[in-house]
């Protein structure tokens, strides 16, 4: 249908538009000044970052840490890539190495990038449509954790996971170097493509790096700056990628330190006595509860709580007696105060109760609590008489449970109230402390008859399946596997259709998805597979010296648009 | 010439005339001679009936449960309500604080970090690791007795299979050994055909802590029996054509036994301090049970804000140490002169 205007409508419409272009036009190159003047003023120095230890491979396609990917920002990119901006503007995606996102054809089947020109790789070599194929192809051939969840939608994975050595990934990722465009084939639409295209897993790595765990030996990479030498049980070094030149600010934004230096293997005391001091300048691990009060009163300046999308939740195992009964599931949901356990991880500053699965202000969460004394949208209390009705509807009073805690102070504090809370209810109920080391493979396995168990959640990227279809899918239970990520084992095939079509329909109407993803969280909430308890914020304590502190909602702080001089 | 027979008839009045005081009635004299010893008993009499007392505290005088989280309690002091875990009110008001000592029946050290009354737990605390330890002290001392004067006494393959043994043993650094047995049988428990011992069992520290200083008490005590095998009244019955249990039971028991009795205060004092190494890294006493080592692994992260909750158990675990080793040292020096440093 054809519209037609007055030529005098016509002509003001053209103006308003000219005008509109002009202020964009304006504004961009006014913040582009604003930056250009920032970075001649800050620009250099020498950042130091400090953690209690360090997080494993260096390898982005294998390391699977909050801790890690927070650093991979700032020295790999994907084809496309979360924005690099603060608050929820970085759930954006935007172009990295593709020059823009493409649009799917085929049915939503098939995406052709343009690979963007001029980009280089900190090793001189330019990124070519090649590098892209063989990218692809390394996620299977390292087998990246990721790979059966996230990438096993592209033509020809199935192969690759059967057998990684030979993986081609034929007609799944096809390059062309001569027109310089990679086109990625799906088996079927997946409206978290991008998503999972974003985040470190799919990095763009040289062609020819290593088809093995990198360890501990750095490869190279297309950010702001490259690692230089990396030692877990000391430290890690990043320096400017000298062959960087600054080819998107959202995506790749060029940094302000001359180097950055993350330290491993300080205590959590001796980090926050060094951020006073202005020995370093950051510290990964949250700041020990015994510290809070003082920070918080004599350097708030250097303090920044900002919301996380992530819960803790007890999984309770739904194979294995008392939690295979519902009401006994149900009951600790009741009996559970999640003012208590916010009080455990810091106070209502630093988190906040919640009783349902998604986290709140997260697509698809609607307040919807069912297990608190009033009917009310939020939880308010917890309501021990209910509890304790249905412990003794279920007739499964005095039976043993043990909790499994991670051994550091929060999660054995979260575990030693849920047993308190499981001996009052009436069960002859202890609680173990595992090593942090093992505790998350450990409470996975099956085998080793885990009941109820502390865990924390936070997301890869900002959808309701990251939650929802990931922990607690039939798919994601594999029994006896250190990787079944379905702690609770819990398996519901009307859930699993529900969210299958929730996926779908976030192809085409995000609301409607949104909505059906709602519905799912309660479905599952109503059958209690696990108790959330509180959704914690992100505390941050950065030295006196640190300036321009972004929070990015995706990867949290942005280090590389902090300066330090 | 002078009769021999003469010459002790002649003494044997004097020696008649005062009766032998022997080596206990003898030590009990040094022993309670001693102010520091006494000081050291009462020490350690009054902290064992503080812990006996432990449910009584509880019950009547601190009026809750140490071992269920209190997270939301309010208690009164000074005629206000307060609660027991307080938000900051400073700056951010970052953090939760439990309540500091009071100084009164409810909370008198204070809370943990689970709202619980340090001082109750303190007391029952003491009583699970005086109770390991000093049952981990009995099977150490009993096992070390059989080993040790079985290989010192029948000596040849017994003496070097046991020795074997005892070497293997102390091959390993203690605290490493500890740990490791820990780690195995606490993830685990024990399972032996019937028997079966949870993870969560007070017997698993006890079995572990008695088994490790075996070697460290059975050498000792081999080397002791095997001087005795040479000593001229084992001689002398061995002569008479004594049976070997006889000798064993009559000659080389009596004279071990000083040496097992100053084992005891200096092992139940090793073994304190390895119970509570053990729970400290959470792998001796588990939750909801208490010891001093836990009770210090709860009060390591309020270091800054309520050192008591640490220093508490600490205090505890010297004093009680200190009383029992002053006690090993004296009855050492009671029943053992020999081994006394001049």
């Amino acid at each position: 249908m054809t519209i037609y205007l007055k030529p005098s409508i016509r002509r003001a419409g053209l103006l308003a538009a000219g005008i509109l272009l002009a202020q964009t036009a304006l504004s961009s190159t006014a913040l582009a000044d604003e930056r250009a003047d920032l970075m001649a003023k800050h620009r250099g120095g020498t950042m130091t970052l400090a953690a209690v230890s360090a997080a494993g491979t260096i390898d982005p396609m294998i390391n699977y840490t909050a801790q890690f990917w927070q650093i991979y920002q700032m020295t790999y990119d994907g084809l496309v890539k979360f924005k690099q901006a603060g608050g929820t503007d970085g759930f954006e995606i935007v172009p990295a190495i593709a020059e823009e996102i493409p649009q799917p054809t085929n049915d939503g089947k098939t995406y052709v990038f343009k690979i963007r020109k001029g980009i280089k790789f900190s090793n001189g070599k330019d990124v070519t449509p090649s590098d892209v194929v063989a990218s692809f192809q390394r996620i299977f051939k390292v087998k990246g954790p990721t790979t059966g969840s996230f990438y096993n939608g592209i033509v020809g994975s199935d192969k690759c996971i059967a057998d990684a050595a030979t993986c081609t990934l034929e007609g799944g990722v096809v390059g062309d170097d001569a027109a310089g465009t990679v086109t990625i084939n799906l088996t079927a639409p997946d409206s978290e493509i991008f998503s999972k295209l974003a985040v470190p897993h799919a990095s763009i790595l040289p062609a020819d790096a290593p088809l093995a765990d990198a360890g501990t030996t750095p490869i190279a990479g297309t950010g702001a700056y490259y690692f230089e030498s990396y030692n877990p049980t000391e430290q890690l070094v990043m320096k400017r990628n000298p062959h960087f030149k600054e080819w998107s600010a959202d995506a790749q934004p060029d940094g302000y330190a001359d180097e950055i230096i993350y330290k491993f293997g300080l205590t959590e005391e001796a980090m926050i006595n060094a951020i006073i001091n202005g020995q370093i300048d950051w510290m990964y691990d949250t700041p020990p509860s015994d510290r809070l009060p003082e920070i918080g009163a004599k350097y708030a300046s250097q303090i920044h709580i900002d919301p996380l999308a992530a819960f803790w939740y007890a999984p309770m195992n739904t194979n294995l007696a008392p939690f295979d009964n519902i009401k006994v599931r149900q009951a600790v949901n009741y009996a559970l105060d999640r003012d208590a356990l916010v009080g455990l991880f810091g106070g209502e500053v630093l988190a906040q109760p919640t009783c349902q699965i998604l986290p709140p202000d997260f697509p698809g969460h609607v307040d919807d609590c069912l297990y608190t004394t009033e009917a009310s949208p939020e939880w308010i209390g917890a309501d021990m008489e209910k509890a304790k009705q249905l412990v003794e509807e279920s007739g499964t009073k005095g039976q043993k449970v043990t909790v499994i805690a991670e051994d550091n102070a929060t999660s054995r504090g979260v575990g030693t109230y849920i047993q308190s809370v499981l001996s009052e209810l009436g069960y002859d109920a202890s609680m173990k402390a595992v090593s942090p080391n093992i505790q998350f493979t450990y409470i996975q396995n099956t085998s080793n008859n885990v009941q109820i168990s502390i865990s924390q959640w936070y997301m890869d990227y900002p959808a309701a399946s990251n939650f929802l279809n990931v922990l607690l899918s039939c798919a994601s239970f594999t029994p006896g596997s250190d990787a079944s990520i379905n702690i609770s084992g819990y398996c519901n095939k009307d859930l699993d259709a529900k969210m299958k079509e929730a996926m779908t329909l976030a192809l085409t109407d995000a609301d409607a998805a949104n909505a059906k993803w709602a519905e799912v969280d309660k479905g599952f909430m109503e059958q209690s597979p696990i108790a959330p308890l509180f959704t914690p914020k992100s505390v941050n304590f950065t030295s006196a010296r640190l300036g321009n502190y972004l929070f990015n909602k995706q990867n949290r702080w942005i280090t590389s648009q902090s300066w330090v001089k | 010439m002078t009769d021999i027979t003469e010459a002790i008839r002649v003494h044997a009045p004097a020696v008649s005339s005062r009766p032998s005081s022997g080596p206990w009635r003898r030590a009990w004299h040094i022993l309670k001679r001693d102010r520091a010893t006494l000081l050291a008993a009462a020490v350690f009499v009054l902290i064992i009936l503080s812990t006996l007392a432990a449910p009584l505290y509880a019950r009547y005088v601190s009026g809750t449960d140490p071992f269920r989280s209190n997270l939301s309690a309010r208690i009164m002091v000074d005629g206000k309500r307060v609660k027991v875990m307080q938000a900051s009110t400073e700056g951010l008001g970052l953090g939760v604080t439990p309540i500091g000592p009071t100084w009164g029946p409810q909370y008198l050290l204070g809370a943990d970090t689970q709202g619980r009354d340090v001082a109750a737990r303190l007391l029952y605390g003491g009583r699970n690791s005086l109770l390991i330890a000093a049952s981990a002290t009995v099977i150490c001392l009993c096992l070390a007795a059989l080993v040790g004067i079985s290989a010192g006494f029948f000596g040849g393959w017994v003496d070097k299979i046991l020795s074997r043994i005892l070497d293997i043993l102390w091959a390993f650094p203690v605290y490493l050994l500890a740990i490791s047995l820990s780690i195995v049988l606490i993830s685990q428990g024990i399972v032996i055909g019937p028997i079966e011992i949870g993870s969560d069992s007070l017997l698993l520290p006890i079995f572990i802590i008695g088994i490790i200083y075996v070697p460290y008490v059975a050498r000792p005590l081999r080397g002791r029996v095997l001087s005795l095998k040479q000593s001229e009244f084992v001689l002398a019955a061995r002569g008479l054509g004594i049976p070997a249990w006889r000798i064993l039971l009559h000659d080389i028991l009596p004279n071990v036994s000083t040496m097992l009795i100053v084992f005891v205060p200096l092992m139940m004092g090793l073994n304190i301090i390895t119970e509570s190494s053990l729970s400290f890294l959470s792998i001796g006493v588990q939750a909801p049970d208490a010891s001093w080592g836990t009770i210090i692994q709860d009060g390591q992260t309020l270091l800054y804000t309520r050192p008591v909750v640490a220093l508490a158990p600490g205090i505890a675990i010297v004093l009680t140490v200190l009383s029992l080793n002053v006690l090993g040292d004296s009855l050492r020096d009671a029943l053992d002169p020999r081994t006394k440093l001049v």
